[in-house]
């Protein structure tokens, strides 16, 4: 029998990690730019798209995340789709991430004060100028803060895919366990990488927080 | 595309289902009562209790925000016997619900408590009230309806989060689905009827929790 010294489990599941960070990056970015779609429809003058975005919202964020990577894995296979389990870790992903990004940036295009949606307009601006010019850049100095929080989510989101047969941090884990008989310290070992990934993120969040509302107090 | 949707079979699974359901319900009854109780006391620490704890329940509140629900749940169940602590499946899934929304109800409940102004307190002391009361009745009743909107949506998050604990063979709803699964090869029927169960749940969830605020808090509204 093999014997696994405590470099040997740390190694392993430092590699395994890489796959936990892209898998992170793909699911951020891709989420990233579907929430901004959808954000467009959520807060759009007619109702039809408004409606439309709203239930796609519900919907992903009413049901777990583990149930959208199991239609994504196993329901769609049934259609005849060969889907390889990073293909449908990436999509339920991107798609649950856009959902709570959508609503994050909502709110904080909400928070905009009203009345530079009329001072724009009475310059003549259309939807989309204003949106680009007024709205958005203001928008996104609100809107920093919640979205790095919301990243330490996507992390702690792609232990899940472990479940489909990813092989990334958490899948290494229940791996390394199966090999060297020490789940308390193979996870514990998980944890504190987990850990590391997110701490930093959680604190810039809080920091950029804090930060970014004195900057608005001194207006 | 020759996949025909077939859902009648799985009305001879309905126990099973059923039985999903009901210990779903059960761990998010346990998980919600005993989590936001530990979050109140963490919370009380955090803001007004003894120096030396704080950094303890600091330490905790991060590293369970900072790690997913799924390692903490394999760390207690698998992790744990090793220093000797053996916990059945659904003991380990009904714990680490609790460890997990103690941890984040603890910041949501903080975020009320420090919004209380610093006066309710002086006033809750000049009227001769001990330490505990003030904190019972002046802080903790209007900072938990400052934050149970928060908070409800917390408890729906721990609810659905809950789905992985069919990964330590605790037999809740998602059990149930990757049982038929198993059993049927129907993935696409089993899957979306359990995720829109989850759904129901989580309308439901909120509508309670809902109902709640609007009973025990009192319905002049605290600003």
């Amino acid at each position: 029998m093999i014997t696994f010294t405590l470099w040997d489990i740390l190694r392993n599941l430092l590699l395994a990690t890489r796959w936990t960070v892209l898998l992170s990056l793909v699911s951020f970015v891709g989420g990233g730019m579907v929430g901004l779609c959808l954000l467009f429809l959520r807060i759009s003058r007619r109702k039809p798209p408004r409606v439309l975005a709203k239930y796609y919202i519900e919907l992903f964020q009413g049901t777990p995340l583990l149930m959208q990577l199991f239609i994504a894995f196993f329901g769609l296979g049934l259609f005849g789709i060969d889907v390889p389990a990073w293909l449908a870790a990436g999509l339920a992903l991107i798609l649950w991430s856009a959902a709570f990004l959508t609503e994050i940036w909502r709110g904080c295009v909400e928070a905009v004060a009203k009345g530079q949606w009329e001072a724009s307009a009475s310059l003549g601006m259309g939807r989309l100028q204003q949106m680009r010019y007024v709205i958005l850049p203001q928008a996104l100095r609100i809107a920093i803060p919640p979205t790095v929080g919301f990243s330490v989510q996507i992390i702690k989101g792609t232990a899940l895919t472990s479940i489909i047969g990813f092989v990334e941090l958490s899948k290494a884990g229940t791996v390394v366990t199966n090999a060297t008989f020490q789940p308390f310290t193979v996870y514990g070992l998980v944890a504190l990488i987990y850990f590391a990934l997110c701490w930093p993120l959680s604190k810039s969040s809080q920091i950029l927080e804090r930060k970014l509302n004195v900057a608005h107090r001194n207006h | 595309m020759s996949y025909h949707f077939e859902f009648s079979w799985l009305l001879q699974y309905y126990p099973e289902i059923i039985k999903g359901v009901l210990i779903t319900l059960e761990l998010i009854a346990i998980g919600g009562v005993l989590g936001i109780s530990l979050g109140i006391f963490c919370a009380w620490v955090r803001a007004l209790g003894p120096a030396w704890l704080k950094p303890i329940v600091a330490a905790y509140v991060e590293l369970i925000r900072n790690t997913p629900f799924l390692i903490q749940l394999f760390f207690i169940f698998f992790g744990l016997p090793s220093l000797g602590l053996h916990l059945s499946e659904l003991t380990a899934a009904n714990l680490a619900m609790v460890v997990n929304l103690g941890a984040y109800s603890c910041e949501i409940i903080r975020a009320g408590i420090q919004a209380t102004p610093k006066g309710q307190f002086e006033a809750g002391e000049s009227l001769a009230m001990t330490r505990f009361e003030t904190f019972r009745h002046v802080v903790l009743v209007p900072s938990l309806q400052r934050i149970w909107p928060a908070l409800s949506s917390q408890v729906v998050i721990v609810m659905l989060g809950s789905a992985v604990v069919s990964q330590i063979a605790a037999e809740d709803l998602t059990f149930a689905a990757n049982f038929i699964q198993s059993r049927t090869f129907r993935a696409f029927e089993a899957y979306i009827v359990s995720t829109s169960i989850y759904l129901a749940l989580a309308i439901l969830l909120r509508q309670v929790l809902g109902l709640i605020g609007w009973f025990i808090f009192p319905r002049r509204a605290v600003r």
